[in-house]
């Protein structure tokens, strides 16, 4: 019965190593992490849309992508239907019944945009092992970099929102995403898609601004005459323009979803006819990384037991070896 | 301290050319083929791989399913000298070199994965890495504990070659590395559940989890233990060896015991959650999760009686079955029950499976050439009541 004792024993002394390194990494639960101040996205009003896809088209030229076709005949034009690795935004269309009426759930069609929305704490930063994916702390920008991507796909999988993309058509395809025109502000420019946005239904701006903007616009008495800034809400570069308010669903889609995103949506149709499932306030990437730091946290929880493993081991295999002298 | 006196292990031998060899040999090349197609023109050109289901059979299969079949060598490691379970030792050699082709395969088969895959290196090098991703950790778990494995096993090279020096050197240091090799794939086995914490509610309830990292790390230990009953029927009846039953049946036992524990978590879990409604409801993932469940259960079933536990079809029918159900398991959490949005469907490509099959049959040859011509399996005449 000796073995059963020294088992019993061994596994005791791993356990409590086990628990006490267990008990000093709890302070690594982390809650959502926090917007920057100076962070910037967009506002899409889709009671504004008018489908135009202006946005589209200008979203390609900004990134310099090639055409894309959703169908196997190349027409003239291009036609996605969803955000792949060579189209970064689209508008996609909800339609019902007779679809005559805008904005109104039955018999009606509603128009929402479809890029990625610069989560506050995103999943795919956090799913990225390679720091491809990156948020910027001062604009919150979220960029991607092929030349450290090892093409894992693993941000793909993990986006809430299916936003990046990978080209499987090519032997050296890349992810493709919004990188809120990044590569623009430097130059004193803004969202392409905003810029020729007709209506103002996508504005840029800084996101405390678009935030009070979209407040304002849920305050409105549906029917009353109000101002539509358009293009960069923070600059004012566009004129504005006046016309009625509709009948908002009272939602900021973006305000609290996965602890919040920089792009921020309004609709009169509920958001999960516009193919927005609902998504709880915690992020994803918090519950993650409470999850892996709580177990590797200064590798303390592995040492410990790779201590108490080895004490054990040694004692076992010398054991073993006297045994195997004699081969 | 009992001694347990062992038959020392020695080569097989035999021919190397068999019809069964053939056979392996013919499905490696014609992925070899595909290979080559798929890193000329890309991964659309022979997968079924699309945006809504990025990860396939080449991520499941090869490397998350590929990886938990070789925890039969960890598993029986940790029985031998963590719990001191001496008598086991014949099994360490043969489950190890099992296991040290299906994680060096499943290494070599994420690069056939990685859409570009000549940045690979980052995932290990400072300024790259990110500690945050749970990716990460299994890639740097899965790397060290490679060579960790080619460590513990180099003793048979050693032996082979007549190495006595470099031997007694290993093995003076095995006692660490033998240590390693336990903690090791205990986390990256646990992180390749954690692997799908990140996914949210895109993963179904009946499988996402918090605590899926020990439900994937209990699954895996057990499934060690399943591959080594099905693997020393399968070479017993292959190499018309004697099939070592004074150590299966035991070895059964404490399957069925790790088995109980991982069904207490798994249902403990999905009541906690409240999630177990869901199994009730007419869904695929429904029905997939009963079908998991039944071949967990099934052991339990099969070799209830002290007498089916040394019956040895019984203990193949049952480990093969529990690896059914760990590969069901994994299948379900990371396809079945992964849906980012309406529209998108996967099922793998005649190429995408012929790859898995050919990266399965280099496992399997390698594990006959290496038994045939080194000592890995214990002596057949000195095992007790050979005939
Ligand atoms: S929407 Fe998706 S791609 Fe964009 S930041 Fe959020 S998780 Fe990343
Ligand atoms: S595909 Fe590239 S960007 Fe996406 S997670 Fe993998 S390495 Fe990061
Ligand atoms: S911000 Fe730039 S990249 Fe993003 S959708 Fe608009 S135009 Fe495209």
């Amino acid at each position: 019965m000796a073995s059963r004792r020294d088992f019993l024993k061994r596994a005791l002394a791993g356990s409590a190593a086990v628990a006490g390194a267990a008990t000093c990494t709890d302070a690594s639960a982390r809650g959502n992490a926090q917007i920057s101040p100076d962070a910037v996205g967009l506002l899409f009003d889709s009671t504004l849309c008018i489908g135009c896809k202006a946005c589209v088209a200008a979203c390609k030229d900004a990134n310099g992508l090639p055409l894309d076709y959703a169908t196997p005949i190349e027409a003239a034009w291009d036609v996605p239907v969803d955000t792949t690795a060579k189209t970064f935004n689209v508008i996609k269309a909800y339609v019902d019944g007779s679809g005559m009426h805008k904005d109104q759930v039955q018999d009606g069609y509603a128009f929402m945009k479809s890029s990625c929305l610069h989560c506050v704490d995103p999943s795919c930063v956090s799913a990225c092992p390679v720091s491809a994916m990156t948020k910027d702390p001062v604009t919150g920008i979220v960029g991607y970099d092929p030349d450290a991507c090892i093409g894992c796909r693993y941000c793909v999988a993990a986006c809430p929102f299916g936003i990046p993309k990978y080209d499987y058509d090519s032997p050296t395809g890349k992810i493709g995403k919004c990188e809120l025109c990044r590569h623009r502000l430097p130059e004193g420019k803004y969202a392409a898609c905003a810029e020729v946005c007709p209506t103002g239904a996508t504005l840029f701006g800084k996101v405390s601004e678009l935030k009070a903007e979209a407040k304002r616009r849920l305050a409105l008495t549906p029917g009353a005459e109000t101002t539509w800034p358009r293009g960069n809400l923070t600059t004012g570069d566009q004129p504005s323009w006046n016309g009625p308010a509709p009948v908002y669903v009272q939602h900021i889609y973006g305000e609290k979803e996965v602890g919040g995103t920089q792009m921020l949506k309004l609709a009169a149709v509920p958001f999960d006819k516009l193919g927005h499932r609902p998504l709880p306030e915690r992020s994803f990437s918090s519950q993650s990384e409470t999850l892996q730091h709580t177990l590797y946290g200064g590798l303390v929880l592995p040492l410990a037991v790779l201590g108490a493993m080895t004490w054990v081991a040694k004692r076992n295999v010398k054991h073993d070896d006297e045994g195997g002298d004699h081969d | 301290m009992t001694k347990h006196a062992h038959a020392a292990p020695a080569p097989v031998g035999g021919r190397l050319l068999s019809p069964v060899t053939f056979v392996l040999g013919v499905l490696i090349l014609a992925a070899l083929a595909i290979l080559a197609v798929r890193f000329v023109y890309g991964l659309g050109t022979v997968t079924n791989l699309n945006d809504g289901y990025p990860w396939g059979i080449w991520v499941v299969a090869d490397v998350v399913i590929g990886s938990a079949f070789a925890c039969g060598g960890f598993s029986v490691a940790m029985l031998v000298y963590i719990f001191n379970k001496g008598e086991y030792h014949p099994l360490v050699r043969p489950a190890l070199l099992a296991s040290l082709f299906g994680y060096t395969l499943a290494g070599v088969g994420v690069l056939f994965d990685l859409g570009r895959w000549w940045n690979f290196w980052h995932i290990l090098a400072p300024g790259y890495a990110s500690p945050n991703s749970v990716m990460f950790e299994v890639a740097a778990c899965i790397s060290l504990y490679i060579v960790v494995m080619w460590i513990e096993f180099s003793p048979t090279f050693f032996e082979k070659w007549g190495m006595k020096d470099a031997r007694r050197k290993v093995n003076k240091a095995m006692f660490f590395f033998i240590a390693l090799g336990t903690v090791l794939p205990m986390m990256h086995q646990s992180s390749l559940g954690s692997l799908l914490v990140v996914f949210g509610t895109q993963i179904h309830p009946l499988w996402q989890s918090i605590v899926l990292p020990l439900i994937f790390l209990i699954s895996a230990i057990t499934m060690g233990y399943a591959v080594v009953l099905f693997e020393s029927c399968l070479a017993a009846a292959g190499y018309r060896r004697t099939i070592e039953m004074h150590l299966l049946t035991p070895l059964s036992k404490i399957m069925l015991g790790m088995l109980g524990v991982f069904l207490a978590v798994r249902f403990g879990d999905l009541i906690v959650r409240g999630a177990l409604g869901y199994a009730f409801e007419g869904s695929v993932q429904a029905a997939m999760f009963w079908l998991e469940t039944a071949c967990f259960v099934a052991p339990f079933v099969l070799l209830r009686a002290q007498a089916a536990r040394r019956n040895p079809a019984r203990l193949f029918v049952a480990g093969a079955l529990l690896m059914l159900g760990g590969v069901l398991l994994r299948i379900n959490a990371f396809l079945v029950g992964y849906d980012t949005g309406e529209g998108w469907s996967y099922f793998p490509s005649v190429p995408e499976m012929l790859v898995t099959f050919g990266m399965f049959a280099i496992e399997i040859l390698a594990y006959i050439v290496i038994t045939r011509r080194f000592p890995v399996l214990p002596r057949e005449d000195a095992v007790h009541g050979a005939h």
